[in-house]
């Protein structure tokens, strides 16, 4: 196995045995992102002197016998959404074209304290705003399991970047499916932790009650190793939750038994290609093999899950973005008659349609007449949806179901029909709104060779019974270690 | 229910969006389509529901207001647009 194909974990006990130095490390994977970039298209920016400098410090810091963080020497690529100090962080639209943060988000602070190789941002939907990617201001990633093929997102460039062998590790953030959703397209593991779990100081806001950021990674191991290292309380964001973080790394060998897996209904519905439900039955196969008991369960207001979401991460998302005004930081438009005018042509002319369309629908469901009729009856819809959740939970440990319910579409495919697009994340959402913990982990390919993901569900800081049952699976299965030849 | 153009022209004009005669066209189809999409939500009874803002049980959360260094106004102006000396310069919103 080449060097770039390994797990973190791997790497890490490579760098202990004196096999290789964090440089070498971080050498081999420039070298990738060279190699492979041009195909691929998963970063925005890459500054190799600046990766180099980090590792040369780390392979310093070990030679003279100093202590050594977690993730010491290990390159992790940045979704472009979060803030790197005097780095451009763009977030994939033209608006932060030129904006370089003043202070790092505060995962990056904890990455940096960890001995991470910070190696370069990636490419995004504008604004976390999609599922393919293709919302980007600047380029279109590309799935390395098939380059006519979308990576999902709106963290693709991520996604695509673990997957690519480009980097072992990645950050970043789900608001309704963005980790989960790309992981599963892409062939790899990745995790939306509940909400409050993981500081969102530094990130640039999307939906607010929504967003969280979490980890993309080969295995479920590298994902524990990850959330660890990004997890826990910071004062700076007032909804990250002061609870201890388990050592999630140490337990994920353990096997949760008895296990009850609860199947909602409503993911296996109509709409589910048959080969992606193919692939999740063969999962539940080995849970069933290793003892699991399985039960079929009910989430009868998971239906209207995407129309809640549409309403409520729009209409935070129109407060959210009232701060490009053309004043502060980001985009001016050159021309204009006066100050208000000066505001809504540089919000025209800097953030892209699928902004626009859904700063429109957030601004229309919060207005006058209006409010009532959607927002306020969005937030009741989503009190049923989460009182849902906590009937099945009562019940089951965990509960399954595709992540997705396609595998990978083609590049252009869903570009000109906003709701079919929103449709892609019909299985994902309904977690965000209840705010409870999600993992995706790759369980087969279907026939034509494109990856297929298989979503855990657990309730709110569960992130360790659900790192340890998606493990379960994991031990008995191959699919982990497959790599796209690129 | 349609969105009229009058409606869409007015809720661009409160997002401060100035947008071109394509956008609009585009806009008012396809936000058609997804208010119709989401208006399913009143097909469900919601009597007595109370709304869920987030999902913590979190409300206010208070710290001692103690004072600690922030950025300094060459930090806070260097993204700025536009600049005169120590504040960001806008155009005058009064003659």
């Amino acid at each position: 196995m080449q060097l770039i194909e390994r797990t973190a974990a791997e790497l890490r006990a490579l760098m202990a045995q004196g096999e290789v130095n964090a440089v070498q490390i971080t050498e081999a994977f420039l070298q990738a992102i060279r190699a492979r970039e041009p195909q691929v298209q998963a970063f925005l920016h890459v500054d190799e002197s600046d990766a180099l400098a980090q590792a040369t410090a780390i392979d310093q810091k070990r030679k003279h016998g100093w202590q050594l963080g977690p993730l010491a020497g290990i390159p992790v690529a940045i979704k472009d959404v979060l803030c790197t100090k005097g780095q451009v962080t763009t977030c994939g639209s033209r608006i932060l074209e030129n904006f370089v943060p003043p202070y790092d988000a505060h995962v990056i602070t904890r990455l940096r304290e960890a001995d991470a190789v910070l190696i370069g941002k990636t490419n995004m939907d504008e604004f976390a705003m999609g599922s393919s990617t293709e919302n980007s201001a600047f380029k279109t990633t590309r799935n390395p399991w098939d380059l006519e093929r979308i990576p999902g997102g709106s963290s693709g460039g991520s996604a695509a970047a673990v997957a690519a062998c480009e980097a072992p590790l990645a950050v970043g953030s789900d608001t309704g499916g963005s980790i989960r959703q790309p992981a599963s397209l892409c062939g790899i593991v990745g995790m939306k932790p509940t909400y409050g779990r993981v500081s969102r100081f530094g990130l640039v806001a999307f939906a607010s009650s929504l967003d969280q950021i979490g980890p993309f990674s080969h295995d479920v191991t590298d994902c524990a190793l990850l959330l660890e290292v990004i997890a826990g309380h910071d004062k700076r964001d007032s909804t990250s939750v002061y609870r201890p973080v388990p050592p999630y790394s140490r337990t994920v060998n353990t096997p949760v038994k008895p296990l009850t897996i609860g199947l909602p209904r409503e993911f296996f519905d109509e709409g589910l290609d048959p080969e992606v439900n193919a692939c999740v039955q063969e999962a539940l196969k080995v849970y069933r093999g290793l003892g699991a008991n399985i039960k079929e369960v009910s989430l009868p207001h998971s239906r209207y899950a995407v129309a809640v979401y549409y309403i409520v991460a729009t209409a935070e998302a129109s407060s959210n973005l009232a701060r490009y005004d053309g004043v502060h930081y980001g985009y001016r438009a050159p021309d204009f008659d006066s100050m208000i005018h000066m505001y809504s042509r540089s919000r025209g002319l800097g953030f892209g349609k699928e902004v626009k369309r859904r700063i429109m629908l957030g601004t229309y469901a919060l207005s006058s007449g209006y409010y009532d009729a959607y927002y306020l009856k969005a937030l009741k819809v989503r009190r049923l949806i989460k009182e849902d959740f906590d009937r099945a939970f009562a019940e089951c440990d965990v509960l399954m179901g595709p992540t997705s319910p396609t595998p990978a579409f083609r590049v252009g495919e869903k570009a000109e029909n906003p709701l079919a697009m929103y449709l892609s994340d019909i299985y994902t959402i309904s977690c965000n709104l209840a705010g409870i913990a999600g993992i995706s982990i790759p369980c087969g390919f279907t026939k034509a060779g494109l990856p297929v993901g298989l979503q855990i569900l657990a309730g709110p800081f569960e992130e360790e019974k659900l790192l340890r049952v998606a493990r379960m699976h994991e031990a008995q299965t191959d699919w982990h270690l497959r790599r796209p030849r690129l | 229910m349609a969105l009229t153009g009058d409606q869409v022209r007015w809720v661009a004009h409160l997002a401060r969006l100035e947008l071109t005669e394509e956008e609009f066209q585009l806009f008012t189809g396809q936000l058609t389509r997804i208010v119709d999409f989401i208006d399913q939500l009143q097909q469900l009874n919601t009597e007595g529901v109370e709304p869920l803002a987030h999902a913590l049980p979190i409300h206010n959360v208070f710290r001692p207001d103690e004072p600690a260094p922030s950025l300094s106004v060459d930090e806070a102006l260097a993204n700025a647009p536009a600049r005169k000396g120590d504040f960001y310069s806008v155009p005058a919103v009064l003659d």
